[in-house]
């Protein structure tokens, strides 16, 4: 009974999100105040009916009702409570309930948040978001619905869920993954209300940054927390394969770096409004096109959701009726914008403009790479990969001009800066990063490699204009410390988020040059040489968990006889699917991380071992880390924000 | 007319998620795990390979020549293979010409099978180590090659042959075939 | 006969599910030996460069797939036998095609990979340069109607602002 109370809530959920895109429309048109403030209450009254519909699946999967198809075949009497939680989104038709949940939070979120926008702007922008909802309640009912029965005839028992998604980290990803994406629905909204609106404005900029910011902020987190799961999980210590579906997700990323970037100049310079408002409909756009290729099965990919075509082709439709219709609006409406700032070639807006080209030149060679393969085999020219090797030159080659231009954009001034007033901050900087490369490299660097040094290099470069940055703004009119201490919460976030990017540049480049890989036959009591480390065979466990068995191999490490770590690496096999899993044993340091990943048994009663040795690999994640942490602070930062737009305004009056 | 040029650049963009569209539509109807043989148009590779029930008897890539056939690489390890073998029967009583290649498989089940479901093959190699069947770039079993009469092959079809995509497309192509 | 049933019906997905699984959770491990570091290091490299064609979306050294293990096999043979490489990739691109390498070759499609950003770049930079130039008739920074909203609402929010102030004063 419960499974259908929640179908029939989702089913009216539909129904209001429906009237949340028409009554509002009506409204604005037949100027009916009553109907255009609807769209709020509506919007809210939808988010309780699929929080009690999500609320509903919860519960079904924590007492096991395996009369439900969904949860048959995605959970287990014997998993966890906090896995079965998880399960919810363990599968398409689940993890799709959870992207219209968050977009309903979202879309509620926007209704209660913006008490100061005028009350037209806003239900435009629920429209839209309505809009989005009804598109995705109609594809859950209509081809993916999770509370379908298995009656008459129902298992004891569910077929438990994918063993690669019982980890704490694939817990908390898709959730953070899906509110990057869906969040983007929200800039998307606003762009939308905007062009309809046909009123492109600083004021449209300003309201959609905070946005922005909070979605990208979950996006970063969400990717990074995917790629830190994939390094500790899968055991073969990867944290980014070029995959599609990972593709699918550093796409609307870049899109979203862009147009956080374009957002700012938009809003204090009023300039680049109909390339920021373009990125806007990207961002979003490219998320929807993610969940495509996700659920639709057109592309090879380790991540695949069982596909189907007829899902596949709904969700086709509503991407041309959703990317299409709005990038058909830009067309139109964009065309009216003037853009009415004046800046000069050196100056901050030509050098945020020019690391927006290069970002999007990212996101096309992402966006190709992904897409070709499908493209080759269709006109004919026969089956293609593209993978690894391609990315990784591509990157390298565009990462050299982004990371020195962005060096370069803090130091130089809005509208104008001239030349000679940047030599010696630049020349100061340029030394320093030298100083600081080569002094890395000598403690580092087990020996001299050209991409080593231009990655440290790049990395360095960012952290000295940065630092060197904020040191000319805080001695600007008061003392050092002083002035630190005067800088608002947004001039901290921008510095902060570059340094992620920096941290994160090197971190990469370190584990890509300097990470070494030893596939090894050890039997218990053996040990192997490695890097000055000692790993010693120390004994192998049985296992036996709640829902697996397996057995556990323990090590030793040690370095000039000193002890390191005790390390235990597991190989486990889930008993209800029979599916073998590798649970690294890994060794965090700040400098490097030791891993250790258990084979097979060979038949002389040894193990095949794989032994890793990753330099820097956590400064991959701990770039990102902090460049969330900067977006948190730029959100915090409103009312700074509000006070520097009112400058320059005044200045016109 | 300034603002007419200006809607043209603006559309660029739509105009490109159009083609991508039509791609990712026609990308629907196409498994992407499909893969050609990078062999069209090429002899059978050199091979030495053993008879299925016979070791004494050795064949080399000369039996593919002289009429066109099909060659059909199977095991008893692959369900799908099951499946096929009787369509294969019915090939083979149609008078088409099968040579079958055991791929990677174990030589006793291998005869049981044949002896139980009957055998459609005129000749059937034994390709144990699976040494043909990574120079002719098998990645599953079952395929099968069409072979022309000088020994080139045409076609490969990958997965089970059954009823529809053997009149579809594969008869066709066979019929062509000199 | 309840499970049965329901296995009939559900099949397909968890042979699609088991396919994936069964090939990517499990890493594959070898111990072969080398004659020297360089072809040890050869091999990795080539074991991150081919793709295995029988699996979801990995290369050959991450899969655990039967096919893979040939590979891996005949990858380690071909590169103790000194084979380079670029011989190694041919050897295999001869029997797979393409498809097994991940570094794609040049076609009049992918050409469109390295072109296509390139010209984005380059295109991106000429309408940064062609604005700039334009800029030269005077004109206000936001216009009035603008200002005036953004005006109106910064209005109202610092009020607002000012009455939660007095009010936690109070």
């Amino acid at each position: 009974m419960l499974a259908e109370i929640g179908q029939f809530a989702l089913a009216v959920a539909c129904m209001l999100s429906l009237l949340q895109t028409v009554y509002p429309l009506y409204g604005i048109y037949a100027r009916q105040q009553t109907a255009i403030e609807s769209a709020k209450i509506l919007t809210v009254l939808q988010f309780v009916f699929v929080l009690l519909s999500f609320l509903i699946l919860s519960y079904l999967f924590l007492v096991n009702d395996f009369t439900v198809t969904y949860i048959a075949t995605n959970s287990n009497s014997a998993l966890p409570w906090y896995y079965r939680l998880s399960a919810v989104w363990g599968a398409h038709e689940g993890s799709l309930l959870l992207w219209v949940f968050l977009l309903s939070l979202w879309s509620t979120a926007v209704a209660l948040m913006s008490k100061r926008l005028p009350i037209e702007s806003i239900a435009r922008v629920l429209a839209v978001l309505g809009l989005l909802s009804l598109g995705f309640y109609l594809f859950v009912l209509l081809t993916s619905n999770p509370f379908l029965r298995t009656l008459p005839y129902f298992p004891v028992d569910g077929r438990d869920l994918n063993p690669l998604l019982q980890d704490i980290g694939l817990v908390v990803h898709p959730p953070m993954l899906y509110m990057g994406y869906v969040g983007f629905s929200v800039a998307f909204a606003f762009a939308i209300a905007a062009l309809l609106e046909g009123r492109l404005d600083s004021a449209w900029a300003k309201w959609s940054r905070p946005w922005t910011m909070a979605a990208w902020v979950f996006l970063t987190l969400g990717i990074a927390l995917g790629s830190w799961w994939a390094y500790s999980e899968l055991g073969w210590g990867g944290w980014w394969f070029w995959d599609p579906v990972e593709n699918a997700s550093f796409m609307p990323w870049i899109a979203g770096t862009a147009l956080i970037h374009s957002l700012a100049v938009s809003e204090k310079r009023g300039v680049f409004k109909s390339w920021t408002v373009l990125l806007a409909i990207s961002a979003f756009s490219l998320s929807l096109l993610g969940t495509f290729l996700v659920r639709s099965g057109v592309l090879v990919s380790v991540h695949a959701f069982a596909s189907d075509p007829a899902r596949g082709l709904f969700i086709l439709g509503f991407l041309i009726l959703v990317i299409g219709g709005s990038l058909l609006l830009y067309a139109v409406q964009a065309a009216k914008v003037k853009s009415r700032g004046r800046y000069r070639l050196l100056s901050r807006e030509s050098l945020l403009l020019s690391n927006n080209i290069f970002l999007i030149a990212a996101l096309i060679v992402v966006l190709l790479g992904t897409l070709l393969p499908l493209i080759h085999k269709e006109i004919g020219l026969g089956s293609i990969s593209i993978g690894e090797p391609f990315f990784n030159r591509m990157f390298s080659v565009l990462i050299v001009p982004f990371a020195l231009f962005l060096g370069v954009g803090p130091l130089v001034r809005w509208k104008r800066q001239n030349l000679s007033e940047l030599i010696k901050p630049l020349g100061s900087s340029l030394v320093a990063t030298i100083v600081l490369t080569l002094l890395f490299l000598i403690l580092f660097a087990s020996h001299f490699t050209w991409l080593a040094l231009l990655g440290v290099f790049l990395g360095f470069w960012v952290l000295t204009t940065t630092c060197y940055e904020l040191y000319l703004r805080a001695t600007h009119r008061f003392t050092l410390f002083k002035g630190l201490s005067k800088l608002g919460n947004s001039h901290w976030a921008m510095s902060l988020g570059h340094a992620g990017f920096a941290v994160m540049v090197m971190g990469i480049t370190m584990t890509q040059n300097y990470s070494i890989e030893r596939d090894v036959k050890l039997a218990v009591g053996e040990s192997i040489a490695f890097e000055h480390y000692d790993f010693h065979f120390d004994a192998i466990q049985a296992l036996n968990g709640q829902n697996y068995t397996g057995s556990m191999g323990i090590f030793t490490v040690r370095k000039d006889q000193n002890l390191i770590a005790t390390m235990q690496a597991e190989k486990r096999i889930y008993t209800v699917q029979r599916m073998p899993m590798t649970e690294a044993a890994i060794d965090a340091g700040f400098t490097r991380d030791l891993y250790i990943a258990m084979g097979e048994m060979l038949p002389d009663g040894a193990w095949a071992v794989r032994i890793y040795y990753k330099p820097f690999i956590r400064w991959i994640w701990f770039g990102p880390l902090m460049m969330s942490f900067a977006g948190i602070l730029m959100m915090l930062d409103r009312r700074y924000r509000i006070k520097k737009v009112e400058k320059p305004l005044q200045e016109n009056c | 007319m300034a603002n007419t040029r200006k809607i043209i650049t603006l559309s660029v963009p739509l105009i490109i998620f159009f083609v991508v569209c039509f791609f990712l539509f026609k990308g629907l109807y196409s498994d992407p795990r499909k893969l050609d043989s990078a062999l069209i148009g090429k002899s059978v590779p050199e091979f030495t390979l053993q008879d299925i029930y016979n070791p004494e008897k050795q064949y080399d890539a000369s039996i593919f020549k002289g009429q066109k056939m099909l060659l059909n690489v199977w095991a008893t390890w692959c369900p799908t293979c099951y499946a096929e073998h009787k369509f294969l029967n019915e090939l083979a009583g149609q008078g088409i010409y099968i040579i079958g290649m055991n791929y990677k498989d174990n030589r006793p089940k291998a005869i049981k099978w044949l002896t139980d479901l009957k055998d459609p093959y005129q000749i059937s190699l034994f390709d144990k180590n699976g040494m043909l069947g990574l120079d002719l770039g098998v990645y599953g079993a079952p395929e099968t090659y069409l072979i022309d009469s000088k020994g080139i092959i045409q076609y490969r079809h990958v997965g089970a042959l059954n009823e529809k995509n053997w009149r579809n497309t594969v008869l066709p192509l066979f019929n062509e075939m000199e | 006969m309840r499970l049965i049933s329901l296995h009939a019906y559900l099949s397909p997905i968890f042979v699609l599910l088991l396919c994936f699984i069964s090939s990517s959770a499990n890493s594959a491990i070898d111990t072969f030996e080398f004659d020297s570091t360089e072809q040890e290091q050869l091999f990795h490299d080539l074991s991150k460069k081919l793709r295995c064609p029988k699996c979801q979306n990995q290369n050959i050294s991450d899969s655990n797939a039967q096919l893979a293990k040939d590979l891996r096999n005949k990858t380690y043979e071909l590169v103790k036998q000194g084979k380079n490489e670029e011989q190694v990739v041919d050897y295999m691109v001869a029997r797979f095609g393409n498809f097994v390498r991940y570094d794609p070759p040049m076609t009049p499609a992918t050409i469109f990979l390295w072109l296509g950003p390139l010209l984005f770049i380059l295109l991106g930079f000429y309408f940064l340069y062609g604005q700039i130039k334009k800029q030269n008739k005077p004109e206000q920074q936001l216009d009035l109607q603008e200002a005036k909203r953004l005006q109106k609402i910064l209005g109202k929010k610092t009020a607002a602002d000012e009455k939660l102030k007095q009010g936690s004063k109070k």
